[in-house]
């Protein structure tokens, strides 16, 4: 496996195979070692084009555990200051000598482009492509889900999983159908219908307008961060009432089910999608979900880049 | 037979396990150090610390196939500062492996020494490394491939040296 | 025209009968089973299909303003690639085709350049705002004699603007040419509103928003008793709703691209921006709508929407590459593959939809003659035995924006006459001789 830019270039067994080397590698960097010199020499480009602190520290903080070296590249690319264009920040970055580039891009299908267009050597990570998806962020939290809830199960057959929020705009809801159901989970999406895409039928996922029903039956609650903006383009009307219906306030979290886990991919909205107290109770992991993503990541790394092909003439 | 002999050999050097902290390499290096442990156990009527000590990471091969699994690795509770570690592996070949292994201990803590032992020597080494307990000594030519079989995971405890030699 | 005179020996006139037909001094001359002409110049033809030449009712030249992508002088030598005679430049130039001034200098390159007619469609808003009617009466009169009115790229969105233009260019026999975008459902659109976009996370193009365009101006070109044309249809709703116009003896014809009768828009999946286009690349139900619309008449012809882009604006993500695919070199061979080989058009029908029927939409009194004797000798012959591979880097149009690359299409064009003079022979562009 050469790129990760969607979960679809995983298999079941890829993606249990990266959540089993995340446990080793939690379980090491739980004990005194915090750094292995396994990607000794290898340098990772941090190519980020849209603002994201946390998900670019994650990647670094993975990198350099590994011993890579690691060049931060960040470019406010809008519409509206195209400046340099990816093709050419690509070939920038290849001169530069990359082994790697983690991508984060404003436009969809950005980092398939980066990798098919071969503009560079190396392997692309996708680390949010506009509103397609963000597979390391499912990865964690699959590796979330499945620490708390697993039973010492490998996969996550039999869980049952709510995913809420804007999922139309969502690359973090788009990725996790994908793996959560490819793991053997039941996944339901609850959101407003008009924060829903045409053609959610067809996801491996079913549909539900109706947070409080959900909520008991569910393993595990993710939240998803709804922006402001959504008001002004009439996808509702306004965020009281986006909170009365599909917030996950405290009322809302006791009619879980005893052992049900609350996350969020973060950034959140305080008082928005998700109340202060929640997301500061006993069953938020979402603050574990940070740890778990440099573990994730280190693993994601080290699949790409630790191995190589059989070179020939090798000893 | 030669797995007690060595146990026996261990305690023997070096006074007795109070000091010692036994690691094996995974996957039949663990096994053996299990097996050890437990020996040097009854002999001595109490709790050996021992573990396991994964050493992919530290690999200086690991371009040259594709992505290995990485093992288990579990350090007893009392650690290894100061202690004498037990590195146990089934065959000793290249020294490649015991050379990552030391690495892997380095980040860990600072041993006051660190003893090897192996089940089979099989010879051509590549680094100056030497085992301090062997359980047997095969010569093999570079051709030849030395398999071991546990019965924790392969049903039959043997040593099976395939190929020509020479 | 030209004085040179050529024997075409053995085609299949229409589709049909072999016979020879002679060009002398620019027209049609003579068409029997077997002609000599000591002084022509004899081109075999046994096995090819000769048709009258080809018309192509929406094309984009790109000058002024964008010559960088294309000029009228180059989409010309394409349009002879392609077997056209004709075509028809949209008025979404910078400056905008909105003025007498504009459109006599884009006929009078065409002319210059001489592989083709240039028909120059203008603006039916000033600047295509949407806001004010353009100098249409001006346009029509000049030099240019335009008769279909387009603010294609855009919508004419405002219903009281589109009926206004619609009641003024009865005036100037002229017509609206409609592109149907729904503006206020499509911002920001990328591609086709399906199952496919909600997994690539692009923003959808959704159907209902041509559709509810469509079945509006065809309400209004009823009601004011006006001449109607619908761009690049794309949707089997738009085609029902023109069908059920039709039955009613509406004056409103429609087109369909070549590009919509073949992709579908599972092809965004690569990302890869050759296949965005406005209006974009639809689900395979709708290919089929289309097929039957134009095999039935409900869809009147076939048209390029020829749409040149620099690689610099495809050569980038999806979010930030232009709208568009040229189409000239291609089209016939589309048509044939998607409609003459699954039966749907036989050759007689493939005239009267890309060249009788887009020359009477238009006015373009000397094309669409069906090759009937004394008409001007626009010509096109196609061998439908010969396959050929699309190679985006041999084009003959400035840009190479083709989705078509490495696709193998049946049926080859070899010739092309406009007015008498062989624009192409032996699929090899022929340049003006200049005296």
């Amino acid at each position: 496996m050469r790129h990760l830019l969607s979960i679809n270039d995983l298999s079941a067994a890829d993606a249990i195979g990266i959540l089993d080397t995340a446990t080793e590698l939690a379980r090491i960097n739980d004990g005194q070692v915090k750094k292995l010199p396994t990607l000794r020499g290898r340098t990772i480009v941090n190519l980020f084009a849209e603002d994201s602190t946390r998900t670019r520290i994650s990647f670094e903080a993975a990198a350099k555990r590994l011993s890579a070296d690691v060049i931060n590249f960040s470019a406010k690319g809008s519409s509206a200051s195209k400046g340099e264009s990816l093709k050419d920040t690509a070939q920038t970055l290849q001169a530069m000598g990359a082994d790697a580039v983690v991508i984060r891009h404003s436009a969809s299908g950005a980092a398939q482009r980066l990798a098919d267009l071969e503009w560079m050597s190396g392997s692309v990570i996708n680390a949010g492509d506009g509103t397609h998806e963000h597979p390391s962020q499912a990865l964690l939290d699959a590796f979330t889900i499945r620490k708390h809830l697993g039973k010492g199960a490998s996969d996550l057959k039999g869980l049952r999983i709510a995913i809420v929020g804007d999922v139309l705009h969502s690359r973090v809801a788009r990725s996790n159908v994908l793996l959560l159901s490819m793991l053997g989970a039941d996944v339901v999406l609850v959101a407003p219908p008009t924060l829903l895409p045409v053609g959610v039928e067809s996801w491996p996922a079913t549909i539900s307008y109706d947070f409080d029903s959900v909520i008991p039956t569910v393993d595990a609650i993710m939240m998803l961060r709804v922006q402001q903006e959504r008001m002004t383009d009439l996808f509702f009307p306004n965020s009281r009432e986006y909170s009365r219906y599909f917030g996950l306030n405290s009322e809302r979290m006791s009619a879980m089910a005893k052992h049900a886990i609350v996350m969020h991919p973060g950034p959140m909205n305080r008082g928005l999608e998700i109340a202060a107290d929640v997301a500061d109770s006993a069953r938020s992991v979402i603050v574990e979900q940070v740890t778990n993503g440099v573990n994730v990541r280190m693993a994601i790394l080290y699949v790409l880049l630790a191995g190589g092909p059989l070179e020939v003439g090798s000893n | 037979m030669s797995v007690a002999l060595s146990a026996q050999e261990i305690l023997e050097k070096n006074h007795g396990s109070s000091d010692i902290t036994v690691l094996g390499i995974p996957t039949r290096g663990a096994h053996l150090a299990a097996r050890i442990a437990a020996i040097m156990s009854s002999i001595e009527g109490k709790e050996i610390a021992h573990g396991t000590l994964d050493i992919t990471l530290y690999r200086d091969d690991l371009r040259l196939r594709p992505p290995r699994t990485i093992m288990p690795t579990s350090i007893p509770p009392i650690g290894i500062q100061g202690r004498d570690v037990i590195l146990i592996d089934d065959v000793l070949y290249s020294g490649r492996t015991i050379r990552a292994a030391l690495d892997a201990l380095g980040e860990v803590g600072r041993p006051r020494t660190v003893q090897l032992a192996v089940l089979v020597d099989r010879g051509h080494r590549q680094l100056p490394i030497r085992a301090d307990f062997v359980g047997k000594n095969l010569p093999t030519s570079e051709k030849q491939s030395v398999r071991v079989s546990l019965t924790e995971i392969d049903s039959v405890d043997e040593v099976v040296i395939e190929g020509e030699a020479n | 025209m030209s004085s040179q005179r050529f024997l075409l020996k053995g085609g299949q006139i229409l589709g049909g009968k072999a016979a020879d037909l002679l060009i002398a001094d620019g027209q049609i001359a003579q068409i029997s089973a077997s002609i000599s002409d000591k002084d022509a110049t004899v081109i075999e033809l046994k096995g090819s299909i000769v048709l009258p030449g080809l018309v192509d009712l929406h094309t984009h030249l790109r000058e002024p303003g964008r010559e960088d992508s294309e000029t009228v002088a180059s989409a010309s030598r394409a349009g002879a690639k392609g077997g056209f005679t004709a075509l028809s430049a949209m008025a979404n130039t910078s400056p905008v085709a909105d003025t007498a001034g504009v459109v006599e200098q884009v006929y009078r390159l065409g002319q210059e350049a001489g592989f083709v007619d240039v028909f120059p469609i203008g603006a039916v808003t000033q600047g295509l705002h949407g806001e004010q009617l353009s100098e249409i009466g001006a346009m029509a009169d000049s030099v240019a004699r335009v008769r279909v009115f387009s603010d294609d790229g855009n919508c004419v969105f405002d219903p009281l603007v589109m009926r206004r233009a619609l009641e003024y260019i009865k005036k100037f026999d002229g017509v609206i040419a409609q592109h149907a975008q729904e503006p206020r459902l499509t911002v920001g659109s990328q591609m086709n509103e399906g199952i496919v976009s909600s997994k690539l996370g692009l923003k959808g193009w959704p159907a209902i928003a041509e559709e509810a365009i469509i079945a509006r101006d065809v309400l209004l070109a009823d009601h004011v008793q006006s001449r109607l044309h619908i761009c690049h249809v794309t949707t089997a709703g738009g085609v029902e709703i023109i069908r059920w116009a039709k039955a009613r003896g509406i004056q409103v014809t429609a087109e369909v691209t070549p590009h919509h009768l073949l992709l579908t828009d599972d092809l965004a999946s690569s990302y890869d921006p050759v296949f965005k286009v406005n209006p974009p690349l639809r689900t395979s139900k709708d290919v089929m709508a289309l097929r039957e619309a134009l095999a039935d008449g409900t869809i009147d012809i076939v048209a390029t929407d020829h749409a040149p882009h620099t690689s610099e604006t495809k050569d980038c993500e999806w979010a930030e590459a232009s709208f568009g695919m040229i189409g000239l070199e291609t089209a016939l061979s589309i048509v044939n593959k998607t409609m003459v080989e699954s039966g749907l058009l036989d050759w007689t029908a493939v005239a009267d939809r890309m060249s009788t029927a887009p020359a009477r939409i238009g006015r373009y009194s000397s094309h669409g003659q069906n090759l009937t004797l004394g008409s001007a000798a626009h010509i096109t012959v196609i061998n439908p035995s010969k396959s050929w591979v699309v190679d985006r880097d041999l084009v003959i149009s400035k840009s190479r924006n083709t989705p078509f690359h490495g696709y193998e299409l049946p049926g080859l064009v070899t010739h092309t006459f406009f007015g008498g003079r062989a624009t192409m022979i032996d699929s090899k562009v022929i340049d003006k001789v200049v005296q």
